[in-house]
Order: C-alpha cells, then sequence, then structure tokens
C-alpha cells in the first residue's frame, strides 16, 4: 500500500552514509512487510538495495548470507553435498505463508528483523547455529548468536538505526543431520510450530520456533530418553510461555512442540 | 559543461542521477512516484486499471505484475523501484498481434473466473511459473486468492481444459457459452467501480471508532482542516438526521431505521465518526489521525444472551425500556412439540453455534458519485441493489428519484456483503457539498471492521424420534448477534427458522429465535442467509439422533425427509407461497451415497494418527425471499437486427447476464452473441430490486423470459402481417414460409410502417419453488495435530434446468469453498473492548487453493415448473449443507461431536483421542 507518510527516500551507497539517525527512519530491505501496513511513525526510508551485498558467500567456514539476500536466492542456493542439512533451507522457505512471488522482492533479513515468532529465517539460521553480524550506527560491528537476537513477539536486540549486515551459517552446523518438524492451522499457512532438531555425533540440538515469541533451543550432549527432553522443555518453557495468537493457541502450540520434539529425537535416535 | 552528442550512447545514470523512467507494457513513462508510493498505485495513476487492489497487503495476489519478468505483487513494491525497469501488466500479457497469450486462452477456455477481480493477478501469476511450479500448484497460487470460483476452473485452466462450448441458434439455453466479458476479463479490459479517472477527483476518508460504545461529545477539527488539500470535513452535525437502515431489501419496512449516516453514538469498534475529503488519499488519511475526539465512553456488550439480560447495558435508546436489547423475535409452533418428545424413543438436544465471517469479495467496497453537466447526481457503485440505494440516497438528501442515477459497470464479487449501502451516502455528501466528484474506497481493513457479516448464531437443537427414525419433534432456539444495527437481522433470523427445519417431515415443530443487539460490527446479509447457521445445526443434531438410534445417516434422512406433495412447513401455520415446482432431493441423496460408497477422492494419509470418517448434510432452499421482490426487463430489436437487452440486476460474478442472454437468445432462436446487454444502471435498465436472495434467476431472469418472449411476438406478428405467411426466427433472420427476411431488413420494414420492435415485462416473485443440496464428504483428521484433510468431497444438486451448466457447477464450487472456510479456518477474533484482532488476510484465512479440493457435482434430473425454462435457484444454497457435512464426518471419523465453528485445529486437538 501507499506510505503516505513518507516524505523521503535516502538511497546511499555505503551504511556510512546515513551518519545520522533518528525516529522516523527505517531501513528499506524487501519491503514486503513495510509496504504492507500503514507506518505512520515513519518519514523516512532508508534503501539497503544501493549497498549492493552479494546475496550469498559460501566458503569453507559456512555460508554467509547478506540481509539483503531475497528469499528466492536463498531458495535457489545449490549447497555442497557435505552440507547435509542444508535441505532445511528449502524446508523453511516453504514455512512461508508468503509466497514465491513475495520472495522475489522479501530479503532474509527483513525476515529476521520483523521478529516474529514465525518467521522462518529465524528458525532457520537459530537452528543452524547461525551468528549474526550487526553494524550499529556507531560503533565497531558486533556478532551475536542468532538463537539470542529475537527477544519476544516483534521485538529483538538492535539498537536505533543499527543493521543486520550478515549471516554466517557455520560449516559445522551445516554438515549436521537434521530433522524438521512444521505444522500450521491452515494448509501452506503461518507456522503454529516450526521445530527443528540438529545432530552432530550422537547429541542432539533442538531449536523451537514459531510456538514461542522467541528461539528456545536445547543441547543435550547425548541424545536424552523421552521423559528428559519432555520434562527439559516443559522446565523452561511454562505452559503460558507458548505465543497465543490467531495461529493458533498457547496450549496447542505446547502440544505440537511436545509432540514435534519427541518426534524428532526418535528420529535422531535412530539414526 | 559536460556535453554528449546525442548519436552517441548516453552515459548509464548513476544512482544519484534522476532515474524516472519506467517501462510499462513496452511504453515508456516519465514520472516521480511519490516517496512512498507502491508500484501497484503508480500504475493505475497511470492509467493502467487492469492491476487490483484486494487486500493492499500483498495476501491476495490481485495486484501481480512482473519486474523484469519476474512475478512481484506490486502493492508491496515500493514504486521508485521500478525506475528504469520494465513493468508488464495484465494489458502486456498478450503479444502485439492481438492474438491472446496461451494463459489468456486457457482462462477463457476454461472460463477461470467468476466476478474476475483476481484474474488479472491469478494469470500473471499462472503465466510466471515454471514447470516444476505447475507440479505443486497448492504452492505456486497460495499468494492469489479467489473467493468466486473454489479454484477448480483455474485448475482447469492450467490442465489446459476448455469447457466453453459453441454459441448455437436456438440452442443456447443450456450450452456452456462464455460470459460475454470473457474477452474483456482476460485482457484486463473490463472495468471495475474504481476503474475509472475523472478530472478534478476528490478523495474521501474516514475515521472509525476506536470505541465499542461511546458518546461522542465533541470533534476538534481545526488540525485536519489545516492538512493541505483538505476540502472539507464531515461529522455528524453535518449530515441531514434522518434515520435509515444500510440494508437493501424491496420492503424498507423489514429493516429497522436505526443509523444515521454519521452519529453521536458510535455503537461498534469501527463505525464511522468523521468523513473527510481531500484532493489526495493522503491528506485525507492525514486529516483522519489529526481529527480530536473527544468520547464518552459507554459500557458495552458483546454476547447477546449478557445483551438480553435485564441491566445489560443499552444499545438503542430509543427503543424503549420494554424491549431492550432484542431487536426481533419470532415463535411459533405446530402440533405439540410436547407431545412429540413424551412419544419419542430417543432425544438429542444440544446447543451448536456458528462463527460471524466476512464475505471478503476480493473487491472491497467503493463508490463515486459527482454532479453531472446535465444537473443530476451520477454514483458508480459497487452494489448488488443500485435501484434501492437510489431510493436511500432520495430518502436521506430528498433528492427526486429523476435526479439520481446509480449503476455499476463491474463488481467484483457480493455474496451478500453488497446488499448494503454503506459506501455510496458519504461519497454523495461530499459530493454535493464540495460540487466535485469524490471517490471513497474501503481499506481490507474496513472490510472487516466496518461493512457487514453473517450472523453469528447460537442454536439449541431438540429432536425426537421413533425408535423407527421417525422424527415426533423438533425444536429450535436460536439466538441471532447482530450486532450494533439491524440489518437483515429479522429477516436472516426468519430464514434460520425456515428451510433447515422445513426440510424434515414432522407434526410437531417449535421455533423460537431471538436477534439482539449487541456493540460488535453489524451483521447482514450473507449466501445462505440465516439458513446455514441452523442448517448446521439441525444437519449435525439429525446424524447424533441417528447415533442414538444405530441408524445410518443417510437412512434417517429419507425417513424424514420432505417428499413431493407434503405440506411445505416449519413452524408457522400460515399458508406460504412455496411450492414443489419440482423435486429431485432423492436423486441427490442418492448420487451422494453411491459416489461415497464408490470411493474416489484421495486415499486416507499415512500413519496410525490419521482417523477417517465420512458425513453427509442437505438442505432445502425455497427460491427467493418470503418478502418482496421485482425486477424488469425491456428488449429492443436494433437497426443491425441484433437485440439489446436491459434488465436491472447486477452481475458480480454470478453469471447472469451471461445465463440472461442464454435465455433470451433461446426463445428468440438466435446466438447468445447477438444480444447485447446491459445491467445494473438505474437510467439504463428498468426497476430492480436487487440481485440477492436467490432472485437472479428465478426473479429477473423470469423478466428476461418474458420480455424475450413479447420481443419475439412482436416480431413474428409484424413479420406475419407483412408476408402473410406463418414466421419463425432463426438468429439473424425470419422464415416466412419459403422466404427467409433479415432482421435487418425486417426492422427497417416495420419501423417505416410505425411498428415498435421493444418489449417491457416485469415479474414477481410468488410462486417460489424449492431447490435441494445434499453435500458428502470424506475426510481424515489428524489425532495429535489436528489437521483436517478432505479426501473427497461429492455434491447433488437439485436446481432445476442447468442454463448455463459450466456456470452453474461453477456456483456449486465457489458456494462449496466459502462452505469449507466457514468450517474449517475463517474466524473473526475480538479483543475484550471488542475490536478485532485480526482484519487482515493473513490473520483471516479464506480458502486458498490449497484448502479446496474438488468436488464432484452432479445435477439432478430436474425441470422446474415455476421457474423460467425450468431453471431454479443456483448460486446460494450450496454452501448450507457443507460445514454440517465436515461436521459429520468429522464425528464420524473421531466419535467426538464438536458443536461450534471453525474447526480448526487448536479448538478441537484437546479431544481427539490420542494415538494408540
Amino acid at each position: 500500500m501507499n506510505l503516505n507518510t513518507i516524505t523521503e527516500v535516502k538511497r546511499p551507497q555505503s551504511a556510512d552514509q546515513i551518519t545520522q539517525w533518528r525516529p522516523g527512519y527505517a531501513w528499506l530491505a524487501g519491503g514486503t512487510w513495510l509496504f504492507s501496513e500503514p507506518q505512520f511513525g515513519t518519514d523516512t526510508l532508508i534503501d539497503l538495495q544501493g549497498l549492493r551485498w552479494p546475496a550469498l558467500t559460501p566458503s569453507a567456514s559456512g555460508l554467509e548470507i547478506a540481509a539483503t539476500c531475497h528469499i528466492a536466492e536463498l531458495f535457489a542456493f545449490s549447497a555442497p553435498p557435505e552440507w547435509r542439512a542444508a535441505p532445511l533451507i528449502r524446508d523453511c522457505c516453504n514455512a512461508f505463508l508468503a509466497s514465491f512471488k513475495i520472495w522475489n522482492a522479501s530479503t532474509v533479513g527483513g525476515n529476521i528483523c520483523m521478529s516474529l515468532p514465525a518467521g522462518p529465517m529465524i528458525s532457520l539460521t537459530a537452528a543452524l547455529e547461525g551468528v549474526y553480524t550487526l553494524w550499529p550506527r556507531d560503533g565497531a560491528p558486533r556478532e551475536v548468536a542468532a538463537v539470542d537476537f529475537v527477544t519476544g513477539d516483534n521485538a529483538n536486540i538492535l539498537a536505533p538505526g543499527e543493521l543486520l549486515r550478515s549471516i554466517l551459517l557455520p560449516a559445522s552446523a551445516l554438515s549436521k543431520r537434521f530433522a524438521f518438524r512444521h505444522a500450521s492451522m491452515t494448509k501452506l499457512g503461518r507456522s503454529a510450530a516450526l521445530i527443528v532438531g540438529t545432530q552432530g555425533e550422537g547429541d542432539l540440538l533442538l531449536t523451537i520456533t514459531a510456538a514461542t515469541p522467541r528461539p528456545i533451543q536445547f543441547y543435550f550432549p547425548e541424545m536424552p530418553p523421552a521423559t528428559a527432553l519432555r520434562r527439559a522443555i516443559d522446565a523452561r518453557i511454562p505452559a503460558d510461555g507458548y505465543f497465543n495468537d490467531v495461529h493458533g493457541s498457547a496450549a496447542y502450540k505446547r502440544h505440537l512442540t511436545l509432540y514435534f520434539a519427541e518426534q524428532i529425537r526418535a528420529e535422531l535416535a535412530a539414526a | 559543461m559536460n556535453h554528449t552528442p546525442a548519436d552517441q550512447p548516453q552515459p548509464a545514470p548513476t544512482a544519484d542521477a534522476p532515474r524516472n523512467g519506467y517501462t510499462i507494457n513496452g511504453k515508456l513513462y516519465f514520472a516521480e512516484p511519490q516517496p512512498g508510493q507502491c508500484l501497484r498505485t503508480f500504475l493505475r495513476e497511470r492509467g493502467v486499471f487492469g492491476v487490483k487492489k484486494g487486500c493492499d497487503q500483498g495476501d491476495c495476489g490481485a495486484c501481480t505484475v512482473w519486474l523484469d519478468g519476474t512475478p512481484v505483487h506490486s502493492c508491496l513494491m515500493p514504486a521508485f523501484r521500478a525506475a528504469g525497469r520494465e513493468v508488464t501488466t495484465v494489458e502486456g500479457l498478450a503479444p502485439p498481434d492481438g492474438s491472446l497469450h496461451p494463459v489468456q486462452q486457457a482462462f477463457l477456455g476454461a472460463q477461470a473466473f467468476q466476478c474476475s477481480f483476481c484474474t488479472a493477478g491469478m494469470m500473471m501469476t499462472c503465466a510466471a511459473l515454471t514447470d516444476a511450479q505447475k507440479e505443486d500448484m497448492p504452492q505456486a497460487l497460495k499468494g492469489n486468492l479467489c473467493r468466486c470460483t473454489g479454484y477448480r476452473a483455474i485448475a482447469d485452466a492450467m490442465h489446459g481444459r476448455a469447457e466453453i462450448a459453441e454459441d448455437i441458434a436456438g440452442e443456447a439455453c443450456g450450452a456452456s457459452v462464455p460470459s460475454p466479458l470473457a474477452h474483456a476479463i482476460v485482457t484486463g479490459e473490463a472495468r471495475y467501480t474504481m476503474d475509472v479517472a475523472m478530472e478534478g477527483m476528490l478523495h474521501l476518508k474516514v475515521l472509525r471508532s476506536p470505541h465499542a460504545h461511546a458518546r461522542i461529545r465533541a470533534i476538534g477539527r481545526d488540525r485536519a482542516m489545516a492538512v493541505p488539500g483538505v476540502a472539507a470535513i464531515f461529522t455528524w452535525e453535518d449530515v441531514p438526521r434522518r434515520l435509515y437502515s444500510t440494508a437493501t431489501h424491496e420492503d424498507h419496512l423489514v429493516d429497522p431505521d436505526d443509523s444515521y449516516m454519521l452519529d453521536n453514538v458510535v455503537r461498534f469498534a469501527g463505525q464511522r465518526v468523521a468523513a473527510v475529503v481531500a484532493e489526495t488519499e493522503a491528506a485525507a488519511e492525514a486529516a483522519c489521525r489529526l481529527l480530536e475526539v473527544e468520547y464518552e465512553i459507554l459500557p458495552a456488550v458483546f454476547d447477546p444472551v449478557a445483551a438480553m439480560a435485564p441491566g445489560a447495558p443499552r444499545i438503542h435508546d430509543e427503543r424503549g425500556e420494554e424491549r431492550g436489547n432484542i431487536y426481533a423475535d419470532i415463535h411459533g409452533e405446530i402440533g405439540s412439540v410436547a407431545e412429540g418428545f413424551a412419544s419419542a424413543d430417543a432425544v438429542h438436544e444440544m446447543t451448536y453455534s456458528t462463527s460471524r465471517v466476512q464475505h471478503v469479495h476480493l473487491e472491497t467496497h467503493g463508490s463515486i458519485a459527482w454532479q453531472g453537466e446535465d444537473g443530476r447526481v451520477h454514483i458508480r457503485t459497487s452494489t448488488q441493489a443500485p435501484f434501492i440505494a437510489k431510493q436511500k440516497l432520495c430518502h436521506l438528501f430528498g433528492l427526486r428519484p429523476s435526479d439520481v442515477h446509480v449503476f455499476t459497470e463491474r463488481v467484483g464479487g457480493g455474496f451478500g456483503g453488497k446488499q448494503e449501502m454503506i459506501s455510496e451516502d458519504l461519497c454523495l455528501l461530499a459530493a454535493l457539498k464540495t460540487g466535485r466528484p469524490v471517490q471513497w474506497e474501503f481499506t481490507r481493513e474496513e472490510q472487516f471492521i466496518g461493512a457487514t457479516t453473517r450472523h453469528q448464531m447460537t442454536t439449541r437443537v431438540k429432536l425426537g424420534a421413533r425408535r423407527d427414525g421417525t422424527l415426533t419433534a423438533i425444536e429450535l432456539h436460536v439466538v441471532s448477534n447482530t450486532g450494533a444495527y439491524g440489518g437483515h437481522a429479522s429477516e436472516t433470523l426468519g430464514a434460520s427458522l425456515g428451510g433447515p427445519m422445513t426440510a424434515y417431515r414432522c407434526p410437531n415443530k417449535k421455533a423460537a429465535g431471538y436477534a439482539v443487539y449487541t456493540n460488535m460490527v453489524p451483521g447482514g446479509g450473507f449466501r445462505g442467509y440465516g439458513s446455514s447457521q441452523t442448517a448446521f445445526a439441525i444437519e449435525c443434531a439429525i446424524d447424533e439422533l441417528a447415533r442414538l438410534l444405530g441408524i445410518d445417516p443417510f437412512a434417517m434422512r429419507r425417513k424424514n425427509m420432505i417428499l413431493p406433495g407434503d405440506w411445505i412447513e416449519s413452524a408457522w401455520n400460515d399458508p406460504s407461497d412455496v411450492d414443489f415446482g419440482s423435486y429431485g432431493l432423492d436423486q441427490c441423496l442418492d448420487f451422494v451415497e453411491g459416489a461415497l460408497a464408490k470411493g474416489g477422492g484421495l486415499p486416507k494419509p499415512e500413519g496410525e494418527e490419521w482417523a477417517e470418517g465420512t458425513g453427509v448434510a442437505l438442505a432445502m432452499l425455497e427460491c427467493g425471499p418470503p418478502t418482496e421482490h421485482r425486477s424488469g426487463a425491456q428488449m429492443r430489436l436494433l437497426p443491425d437486427g441484433s437485440y439489446h437487452l436491459a434488465v436491472g440486476s447486477t452481475e458480480m460474478g454470478n453469471g447472469s447476464i451471461t445465463s440472461h442472454r442464454q435465455i433470451a437468445a433461446s426463445l428468440l432462436s438466435a446466438r447468445a452473441d447477438r444480444i447485447a446487454i446491459v445491467n445494473a444502471d438505474t437510467d439504463l435498465a428498468p426497476y430492480d430490486t436487487g440481485t440477492f436472495a436467490s432472485t437472479g434467476t428465478v426473479v429477473a431472469g423470469q423478466a428476461v423470459r418474458m420480455a424475450a418472449e413479447a420481443m419475439r411476438d412482436s416480431i413474428l406478428g409484424f413479420a406475419r402481417r407483412h408476408t402473410g405467411a406463418d414466421c419463425r426466427l432463426d438468429d439473424n433472420a425470419v422464415i416466412c414460409g419459403n422466404e427467409r427476411v433479415g432482421l435487418a431488413e425486417l426492422y427497417a420494414i416495420g419501423t417505416r410502417a410505425g411498428h415498435h420492435f421493444e418489449a417491457k415485462r416485469k415479474s414477481y416473485l410468488s410462486l417460489r419453488s424449492v431447490a435441494f443440496n445434499v453435500q458428502g464428504i470424506r475426510l481424515a483428521v489428524h489425532r495429535a495435530t489436528g489437521e483436517i484433510r478432505i479426501l473427497h468431497s461429492v455434491h447433488g444438486a437439485d436446481i432445476g434446468r442447468l442454463i448455463n451448466p459450466m456456470q452453474c457447477r461453477g456456483q456449486i464450487e465457489g458456494s462449496i469453498a466459502m462452505g469449507i472456510g466457514w468450517a474449517l479456518t475463517e474466524q473473526m477474533v475480538y479483543d475484550a473492548e471488542g475490536r478485532m484482532v485480526n482484519p487482515a488476510l493473513r490473520n483471516y484465512r479464506i480458502p486458498s487453493y490449497a484448502d479446496v479440493p474438488p468436488t464432484e457435482v452432479f445435477f439432478a434430473d430436474t425441470y422446474d415448473r415455476i421457474g423460467p425454462l425450468g431453471a431454479k435457484s443456483q448460486g446460494e444454497c450450496a454452501i448450507n449443507p457443507v460445514a454440517p457435512a465436515i461436521a459429520n464426518a468429522l464425528a464420524d471419523a473421531t466419535g467426538v461431536r464438536f458443536p461450534h465453528l471453525p474447526l480448526l485445529p487448536d479448538r478441537i486437538f484437546a479431544k481427539l483421542a490420542p494415538h494408540a
């Protein structure tokens, strides 16, 4: 929709050109959320497209994803076979409520910075132990673990004007085995629970997303028995700690979480 | 100074250079969009009206265009990003040689559209799909919503299946001829309400109440008026203090006059408080935000049962203490249910409820009003009832009928939502006050919070039967939540106590119904119109009773269903004007039972968590409303020997312009395309009550039949007198004896002789026939996740003779899809203050391609003796058995009765038995 409160679009060639940050500014990546609702508090868009960050940079250390990488580009990424967890990329893209046409415009960073519980790029990068590089407006770049970035529904650790520059998915995580479970109340709809387990050597890293306001991760050095897993989840997430919205009640999401977590445990334990 | 010779290549523009060249469908435009403008409106400002607004939020796909060949939602695309790039819209899809793109051809061949508002975006998406994407259409089309078709016809188009029949003279009726607008639809040329540009247009926006119940103490408008471009602001102090109802019916007395155009009391969150008109939408919006409204918050009540209690907050004070918030109550009894229950071997009693849902016609409400050079006012609008809208506008503004012109061009879906006058009035007010054209287009959010909805109803059903299944008593108690205003409240309540109970023979029936004011968004007309709600309750209850008695659900229905010769009655002793013009319920039940037994559809998914069940439900429809309804049609033979047909009814995807042409063509032994048709225009067509209540065929179609017969008689009468021989029509000629006289020639001869080749007829609705629908469902439910998958859907429809089989099937399929949405996914959620939580399509899920299975549709072999050319109502009733059939299948699968819609996983999972 038209954003009628916008009076200016800045189109920097480099993020450094944005020196002053004030309320009313908003970074514009794909725009697929910004342009989907009125933005009464925003008067200036700062277009990230001119920064021309390379979308995907695979290397021996892993996959670096620019925040401005389109979902369509990520979906099309062809991973080396030793990255056994790479199919998770497509699983998570397909978990978008948004269609492939949105993917042509929307970005990985945009989805992460929206920080909705059901943001599948949060799920993907948290499950694959991603590290985000953040560019504060002043000060040196900093790094943060993906799982620590989102702090609640539509809330994250970004300071005003701070920019998510890139996400590194480490090769070590990409090389793990994984199990993926996902449910939505409607066909191909918004996630009610998106839960991923990865396994290196006999361990289990379980990442719960969509069902909770922020990603919750559990690490077990050894594959736990079913009861221990369930106890651990209940200890960490109280019954009211699940995200209640029109895409699923908290009780339902807890139910799905426990159900899928056990399925993932069993699947990875069996291998 | 930097000088580049003209014959040298221009340097590539740097990022700082002005880059304001936009290539749209091969044509270069130089323009500077507004900084926050999206591509959709930028394109429409250039006159590219094929780009539609369904949601403006990226959810519906109606605005899909290609940017350098890549499909995107233009409502989400910043316009400036299209600079220097090529934009392709539906208008640019076809090759320049005048032929059609293969996808356009496919959509034409399959007639993969009804209202067609989604079609441009649908085609722009389909034409961009890779072969791999085409293998998974549910995924590929999840960003494109169609509210009309149920997607089957779109699937047909994608599979290259064509269905249109050749248009043969004399054989039009019963043939699947295409819509007369089909070519305009697939090329994007068809014009909807907002698809015009006018010099000097002002834009209207309204401020809506954040409170569910409040008195407005004051509205400060100084800051708002100071916004540059604001032309006028209207509050309750500026409008005629004249009560009316926004609901449209022939008899305006069936709806309460309980509304003001703008009021100093708001009774639901979302009610309009003030209107601003300005040079731009942006200025009008900004001014709305600057209005300073002082509200005195009043206590609110949302639940109708609470609203009926003594001491509940009063919604409409002026109605007097005694009646409280109960707007209408209806009671009746035939026989004695007390005796009936006493003689029963089994009794089932349960409370069922159905949810409030929105129509979600893809084209939102909208109107454009202006004063013409002819001194009259003209209102171009999206309505199902232009003639009633005109009457209401005359009433509100004290205008003479001859000074008001209301018309539609093409309407993008209605489903009952546009049986309401909620945008025309303010546009006209502003046009009269400013002297300029004024347009107002609802946002998608406004559709949810400020339009109308299906009435939420809670129904207590009590059924008694003897051991052999014979019903001994039926008792219904219905509470309908009509929300803040009472339009359609008594009529939907009456319907809720009608058809669904009438469908069963039983000597003892009792009904009590209450329509209650609350501080919710108002109820309105919606396909199924009250009957859907109680059909859900009764059809579930019939199954429960059958289960108590150990009787098969089909046998239970056959034992008790209404049969030809039965007296048609619900719980009233009054005689009615309903009769069996035909009867095909038995055929429909037989078909559904047989089709379910035969298998078909998908197998049960793998895994022991999946439970499978089947369900059936039936519905009976009285073809047309019990209230008055009338329609007129007129025909003229034109000098070139073709025909002109004018009919007042509205085309909104229901297909009436197609079927009306067919009715006329068949009576005139002509090809359908020899008949030009205009409709829904108070200047150009005869009066019509409106296109709702299943009247498009049985009332308007009847008027067309009579006018066409009179046209035929006029032509043949003159031809006989002129030639002295017996004559008959043959497409573009009359054959008199051995002589063939072209109609153009006959016209010339006749006109010279003073003959008028024209005819006008009016039709009225009485006697009314009955139609039937039976839905069968086989589904699987996942006991852990609560996911429901419909595996097999079968439907039997008794709608008389099919004037256009393809269209009839499309209407049925669209109804079924809407029923699936109501049953499974759609819910309007409210917070404790009565504000809607999910007024966006991403959070309110209407069925997408993935949600709607194909349905085997069977048509009973019947020919109605009441309806025109043997036809009956077809578009409405098919929705009614869908939700109960799904609920019955779910009960069959799980052994658990879920009596409340929708059957969303988070509402059912807790009661599903854990898997072994």
